[in-house]
């Protein structure tokens, strides 16, 4: 379980992390909080042949309250989202879903934005993200852009992001209405059997689900008006789970419904 | 300061050391060593066509490769066959490096010694093994029904077949108890595969001095003694030159008690090669695909009873899964055949097992070793007995006890130590009287109403078991009183964080009258103690701690002469209280221990200010006998061995209850209640200590662990995000409470502690969960999405828990 060699960058600037990305092409990964990089490389699962560690660059850790909605930086720590108020006061479901993310010492190392890039389905950030419309801001070759989660999340651990793009910021918008998110795990902190994150606005109820397919299910129960079973009904058709060694796909799909019932309905009260 | 320790809740004395981080664990030592990685199969069965090397010679920092080929008359042999027995007609062991033919996803085949281990591991992805795909062998009754092979020359993949048979008093045999039994039941159940996961892994660092032509072995492992003569016949070596020592060890659990792990034949074998330190440090892949695995087993149970629950007849066939290879014989089994019976009279009892080979991971005892199978087949039984006749479930338990006016119980059958399996002492009724009190169990069904009433599910559960501990042939204990008035004691047998520095020093400081802090406790050194067996089967405590115990009995039966001597006074009437040596009734009449110390070695140099009172012209006196009397030697210390007739036999109880969610199908206990016995307890701290630890890994195995092969004999969970091990957040708070039933069998009356948490957990939380769902659990461990499946199927086919039907 050690790595094989690769080459090490420490870039001091957005700009030097974009060029040495660029010029690493589809050999390059960026190093952030390292929590998925260094486990998949230690079991040799994934061997970029440079790494670029963006842990130097100034200006990438900021949290900060936007028209809309709270943004935050590609350094931010789990647990400096989950402990700020300026994100909380934004959108109180990213405090509720970080607390479901692995453990606190996972936490006090990996970032949110990390989490978001990695596109993990089974993950809770990409769901919240994908629930809330947000989006991720990137820096490339070519200048910036802002890509929505609709396009965002491609496949499983795959993004939209190009190579030698580097992700900056993530975008959670404020709702109107209530948030929720839940999940059950075969352990506390591992990753969720099945997850359901859910908005319930006046005009409008939506819910998106992780551990259910390739990307983050994003599935609108507005038609349910407020019949939150029927809302599990609807979500438990829409969804596709794959069985794996913990869960059949029979008991994910049954679960997410029950799950999907649980979130609305702490939404619509919250 | 009291010096009267022993059964008090001293706090572990090694722990200040280990939670700062200062202790040595094998990974800790040798930094300037070369590291060692191995190429293992990828394949579960598979014929070696080739291997080439070709790509990986330049890779700079390479020093050498080694294949099966390589390696010299002695480490090219199988491994041994550790323990041997009649009914393993079948049993195989591996090569340290494959040797044709691989037998499971993990098998070492090459061995690769580099400057480290990135680079060890750079090369070994460059090697390019190439294989003949053989058909693989995996689950028991694929192993049994054929036709594929796991070893050419065993047929129908069985290792051991094994009956035993108890018949009833009255001649019959068991079949044809159960068969005129009023009451009949027949059922099947299922274990699955967990492991015992210490902390740290395996590990090997070895130092060749090319000058002395000995050899330094440091091993992460159970049994440094029995190490050591392996390593001396494998490389040939004189026992004299070979020096094994366990330092820290990050757990053990069972998996290192097996020996030698082909790690430790090769890397010593590699040091003197190469003339230069080599370390292997296992991670954790390497420990889920080529250490070992434990539990897995298909019983069918036939039990005939009579109208009060009483077990006439029991006639149980286990298909026990040993995986690739035996190297540890057919313990395991055996274990689970003997002590299934737990703290009952059976009418008449029949067990059969058929020891089954598959390619996967070799079976080698986890704590608990066997007993979790035969606990969960005997509390299955119970529960279903009463489930039959609608008794209460603890009733049907009491009926079957051995009495406490029964003791000594000859089960009549022969257990893992070859000797008969005969309890010696146990209060069986008491204990479940105290559990009742403890886990409310009279009160439950009110709270279970009351619960249902809210829409909740809620179930309890209980389980019995005999643990047969403190197992022979021997160990030994060595104590030394310097001039310094420190009391130095070793053993041969090894520690795995079990606290024996605080333990052996409690008997010791007890026995001797000494102040604990001057106690030192060294285990697992053979430059220390050379004679010992090791550390399983909850022995350590019972055989190290009794032969400490002799040891200082002799420590101070010479204390007390000598002081006597100095004193003018008859031994007879002399005690040590805090290192004094005194006449009982006049403290003022007193020696230090150091000064008898000093005494004890007529000294002709004076090196320091105590040792001047020991030299010639100091000591005066007694000039017609000779300076050491005849008999005597010098030097205040004493060695001994304890070696009992038989295994002492702890017993317990644990109650659980459990919640099930009616939607997720997610199951959580919420109370845990244990009642247990080991005889006098040294460290009622460290009992339950050891009771919350193997609790914990019991609920792991109830709830959480399995290990997952598909068809092909791929571990699809080797490594900690899938494989569940229990986090604290899944442990639920321990309440204990004790019961002291002093074993006649050693002088201390104590009997072992620490395999006795795990044993009965999967039997317990199945019957809780069957209580609180009304679906018959007879596989475990048990998900949310197996309840979940099961609650499915008993919705379609109506069988739920309708067991009075089957007749």
């Amino acid at each position: 379980m050690k790595p094989p060699s690769f080459v090490y960058h420490a870039p001091a600037t957005v700009a030097e992390a974009v060029e040495a990305l660029a010029a690493a092409g589809a050999d390059g990964k960026v190093l952030a909080g390292g929590q998925s990089l260094i486990p998949l490389m230690n079991m040799r699962l994934a061997a970029p042949g440079q790494l670029v560690d963006i842990n130097h660059v100034a200006g990438l850790g900021e949290i900060t309250a936007e028209a809309g909605g709270v943004r935050v930086g590609a350094l931010a720590r789990h647990a400096e989202v989950e402990a700020s108020e300026t994100a909380f006061a934004a959108q109180p479901l990213v405090r509720g879903a970080l607390r479901l993310v692995a453990h606190p010492a996972v936490r006090n190392r990996g970032t949110t934005v990390g989490s978001i890039v990695h596109a993990d389905p089974a993950a809770e950030m990409p769901a919240v993200l994908a629930l809330l419309d947000g989006s991720v801001r990137v820096r490339g070759p070519e200048g910036e852009r802002d890509i929505p989660a609709a396009e965002f999340f491609t496949g499983p651990m795959e993004s939209s992001l190009r190579t030698g793009e580097l992700a900056v910021s993530a975008f959670f918008p404020s709702t109107r209405g209530g948030t929720a998110i839940a999940e059950v795990a075969r352990r506390h902190g591992d990753y969720a059997m099945a997850g359901v994150a859910a908005l319930v606005a006046p005009d409008r109820a939506r819910v998106a689900c992780l551990s259910v397919g390739p990307v983050p299910v994003v599935v609108d129960v507005t038609s349910a008006e407020g019949d939150w079973k029927r809302a599990a009904h609807l979500v438990r058709e829409r969804i596709e789970p794959e069985a794996d060694i913990h869960a059949t796909a029979d008991y994910r799909r049954h679960l997410t419904g029950v799950l999907a019932e649980r979130a609305l309905r702490e939404a619509a009260d919250a | 300061m009291t010096t009267r320790l022993f059964g008090e809740p001293v706090r572990r004395r090694e722990d200040a050391r280990l939670v700062a981080g200062n202790g040595r664990y094998l990974d800790d030592l040798g930094a300037d060593a070369l590291a060692v990685a191995f190429v293992r199969s990828p394949h579960a069965h598979a014929r070696i066509t080739g291997v080439d090397v070709d790509d990986a010679i330049d890779v700079e920092g390479l020093v050498a490769i080694y294949t099966w080929e390589d390696l010299p008359e002695g480490v090219r042999e199988p491994l041994p066959l550790l323990i041997p027995h009649p009914a393993l007609t079948h049993g195989r062991t591996a090569y340290c490096l494959a040797k044709d033919v691989v037998r499971h996803v993990g098998e070492p085949i090459v061995m690769v010694v580099a400057a480290d281990r990135y680079v060890a591991e750079d090369v070994c992805e460059r090697i390019r093994v190439s294989y003949e795909f053989l058909k693989p062998v995996v689950g028991l009754e694929n192993a049994v029904e054929g036709p594929n092979l796991v070893h050419d020359d065993v047929p129908g993949n069985i290792g051991a077949h094994m009956v035993q048979e108890v018949a009833h008093r009255d001649g019959r045999a068991t079949r044809d108890v159960i068969a005129a039994a009023p009451h009949t039941l027949e059922f099947r159940l299922d274990i699955e595969r967990s492991a015992c996961m210490p902390m740290e892994g395996k590990g090997v660092y070895a130092r060749w001095d090319a000058d002395d032509r000995s050899l330094r072995v440091y091993s992460s492992t159970q049994t440094s003694t029995s190490v050591r003569m392996a390593i001396a016949a494998k490389l040939g070596l004189p026992l004299p030159k070979v020096e094994v020592i366990a330092p820290d060890v990050g757990g053990g659990f069972g998996v290192k008690i097996v020996h030698p792990w082909p790690e430790e034949i090769l890397v010593p074998w590699a040091a003197r090669l190469l003339g230069r330190e080599v370390k292997w440090t296992e991670d954790r892949r390497e420990h889920f695909v080529s250490s070992a695995h434990e539990r897995a087993q298909v019983q069918h149970v036939k039990v005939g009873f009579d109208d009060e629950g009483r077990v006439l007849g029991l006639d149980v066939e286990i298909l026990h899964d040993h995986g690739a290879y035996t190297p540890y014989g057919i313990i395991v089994p055996i274990i689970t055949s003997t002590q299934l019976l737990g703290p009952y009279k059976i009418g008449s009892y029949r067990v059969e097992f058929f020891s089954v080979y598959t390619n996967t991971v070799q079976v080698t005892p986890y704590r608990g070793a066997g007993r979790p199978q035969g606990v969960f087949c005997m509390e299955r039984t119970m529960d279903k007995i009463a489930q039959y006749l609608g008794k209460d479930r603890t009733d049907v338990r009491a009926v079957n006890f051995i009495q406490p006016d029964e003791f000594p119980y000859d089960q009549q059958m022969i257990f893992q130590d070859g000797r008969p399996l005969i309890y010696d002492s146990g209060d069986y009724p008491e204990s479940l009287r105290k559990l009742k009190d403890l886990i409310g169990w009279d009160d439950f069904p009110a709270m279970q109403a009351e619960a249902a009433a809210e829409g909740r599910r809620i179930g309890i559960g209980v389980g019995c078991y005999v643990e047969g501990t403190g197992v022979g042939p021997y160990e030994g204990g060595h104590v030394q009183v310097t001039s310094d008035g420190r009391v130095h004691v070793s053993t041969g047998l090894t520690s795995q964080g079990q606290g024996h520095e605080t333990v052996f020093a409690q008997i010791a400081a007890t026995e001797l009258g000494v102040p604990i802090e001057k106690v030192s406790v060294v285990t697992g050194d053979t430059r220390r103690f050379g004679y010992a067996v090791g550390t399983f089967a909850s022995r350590a405590a019972v055989m190290s701690g009794n032969a400490i115990a002799l040891a200082c009995r002799k420590v101070k039966e010479k204390a007390l002469r000598i002081a006597a001597d100095a004193l003018e006074a008859d031994p007879a009437d002399l005690e040590i209280t805090d290192g004094m040596v005194h006449v009982v009734g006049a403290p003022s009449a007193s020696i230090p221990l150091a000064t008898v110390a000093v005494l004890s070695n007529p000294l002709r140099y004076a090196f320091d200010e105590e040792a001047k009172r020991a030299t010639q012209f100091a000591t005066g006196g007694g000039m017609d006998r000779p300076p050491v009397a005849e008999g005597q030697e010098p030097g205040l210390e004493g060695k001994d061995y304890y070696s009992p007739v038989r295994s002492t036999f702890a017993s317990g109880m644990h109650a659980a209850i459990v919640e099930t969610d009616p939607d997720t199908a997610e199951i959580k206990i919420l109370r845990y209640a244990v009642v247990h016995d080991c005889g006098k307890m040294i460290n009622p701290m460290l009992v339950e200590g050891q009771i919350h630890g193997g609790v914990a890994q019991g609920v792991g195995g109830a709830l959480y662990e399995k290990m997952v092969y598909d068809e092909y004999g791929q571990l699809l969970n080797a490594s900690f995000m899938d494989f569940l091990m229990p986090y604290v957040t899944e442990i639920p708070r321990i309440e204990t409470d004790h019961l002291e039933t002093p074993s006649p069998l050693n002088p201390l009356g104590i009997k072992g502690a620490g395999e006795a948490g795990v044993i009965p957990v999967s039997a317990v939380v199945a019957g809780a969960v069957e209580d609180a769902e009304k679906i018959v659990i007879d596989r475990m461990p048990i998900s949310p999405s197996d309840l979940y499946a099961l609650r499915d199927s008993s919705r379609t086919s109506g069988a739920v828990s309708l067991l009075r039907n089957t007749q």
